[in-house]
Parts: C-alpha cells; structure tokens; sequence
C-alpha cells in the first residue's frame, strides 16, 4: 500500500536531482530548468500532506508556488536573454564579472 | 491497481528528470521536463487533487515550459561551449563542479536517512479535498489577501521581462 512516506522519498529523490542539475550544468537554460525540478518535487511534497491531513491548504500553497514560478521563469528567461545578447553565450562562467 | 500507477508515474518522474539533467542540447531537456511533469500531474490525480494536476498540465507544460521552448530556439544556442570535456565524468570534474555533484549526493543521503528513521508510513486517511469547489471556496476566504498579492506579484514580473528584455537604445 503506497502512503505518504512513498511520496516523500520520491520528492526528495527529485529534489537531489534538481540540486545536482543547478551544480552540474553549465548552461543558463538547463540551470533553471532544475529550478523548475526542484519546484516541483516541493509540489508534491505539499499535495501529499495535504493529503494525508485531509486538509486544502496544500493545493491552495501548490496554487501559489506555480504562481511564484511563472513570475520567476518570466524574469529569468528575460535576464538570459540579455546576458546572451552581451556575450553570446549561456555558460555562467562567462559572466564572472560585475560590469561591461 | 494505485500501486502500480505510483510506481509507474515515479519512475517515468525520476527517469526524465535525470535525462533533463544529462541532455546537452536544451531543446531535448525542455521536452523531458514536460514529460516528467504528465508523470507529475498522474501523481497528483493518485493524491486525489485533481485541480492541481490540471493546472499542473494546463500552466506548467502547457505554459511555462513553452515560454522555456521559446527562449531555446529563440537563443539558437545548441551546445553547452564549457572548457573542459564533457564526457568526463561529473565527479572528476574540476573544482567546484565536484564540489556540488558530492553536494547533491550528500543531500539525497541526509533526505533518505531522515526518511527512513520515521516508523509511521503514514496511511492516507479517508478524509480526502478533492472537490474544486472547496479550494475556490477557501482560496476567496481564508488566501483572499495572498491571491490579490499575487496579481501585483505577476504585474511586476511581467514589467520585469519586458523591460530586462527590452533593446538598449529603442529608436
């Protein structure tokens, strides 16, 4: 029978590869798509709980998040484009210094 | 019959997860992310939330991550350009990269070690929300103050992108 101890241990197995995404990769784009992983595995954690509580609260917080994550892939999505159009590429390295 | 499902969502979640982290062209890692979201979303309907899982399809894949799509082949950016060679493996890598790969390692560690001390599997109870209806209800009552936020939040996001993405001399 699959409970919410199931659920955790999923979320925090799709948490670690998010975090793994954002250390590991060298790419702008793929960076905030671990983001969009790690949101996503902090999701699921709260639909379960509330879940298990009986309780709306965790899909009205679910609510919010993606909300949250609109607002910051709109953002970030227009700042690569402008660091992309500067130097002409997506490696964060690139962009070490603080003024051009 | 859920069981199966679970086990079948999870893993399509954790498989597309890990190939969005090991794709090198952007495009291909976009499309996974959207597929690990449907895995999501058949997750969500297993927690009995449907309202989530529709949004999660409708908002996340459907929105969000065409707007990702967008700005990858807007960009025509393919390859990853890194000045060491990516077949090495992550945790030969030099510096800080090694740094984070062991990171990462430790935190799924400490998460499966705190996960396993609880002796509670904690059974899900009968006492389930699943109707719409109820979440609108408390969304209008109870989050009326953080919903309006909202809307000023997504105000300001959205001047945000346009004047971040705005040409610098506009004639």
């Amino acid at each position: 029978m699959v409970a919410l101890n199931h659920y955790l241990v999923l979320s925090a197995i799709l948490f670690s590869i998010g975090t793994a995404g954002v250390f590991m990769r060298r790419n702008l784009i793929t960076i905030l798509l671990s983001i969009e992983i790690m949101l996503n595995a902090v999701n699921l954690t709260f639909v379960a709980f509330g879940r298990a509580l009986g309780s709306a609260d965790g899909q009205i917080i679910v609510f919010f998040v993606m909300t949250v994550a609109a607002a910051e892939a709109a953002v970030g999505l227009a700042i690569v484009i402008g660091l992309f159009r500067h130097k002409e590429s997506l490696n964060p390295d690139s962009f070490a210094s603080l003024k051009w | 019959m859920n069981d199966t499902a679970f086990y079948l969502f999870g893993a399509i979640a954790i498989g597309a997860s890990l190939l969005v982290i090991a794709q090198r062209n952007p495009i291909y890692s976009v499309l996974l992310l959207i597929a690990s979201f449907g895995a999501l979303s058949g997750l969500y309907v297993l927690l009995d939330a449907p309202f989530v899982a529709v949004i999660q399809i409708i908002v996340y894949a459907g929105a969000i991550m065409v707007l990702f799509l967008f700005v990858v082949m807007l960009l025509n950016a393919p390859h990853e350009d890194t000045d060491f060679d990516e077949r090495v493996h992550p945790l030969l890598r030099p510096g800080p990269m090694k740094l984070g790969a062991a990171l990462a390692l430790g935190l799924a560690a400490e998460l499966g070690w705190a996960l396993s001390r609880g002796g509670d599997t904690g059974a899900f109870s009968d006492a389930k929300v699943d109707s719409v209806a109820a979440i609108g209800r408390s969304l209008f009552t109870d989050y009326a103050f953080p919903f309006e936020v909202t809307s000023i939040l997504i105000l300001v996001a959205m001047v945000g992108a346009v004047v971040l993405a705005r040409r610098e001399d506009p004639r």
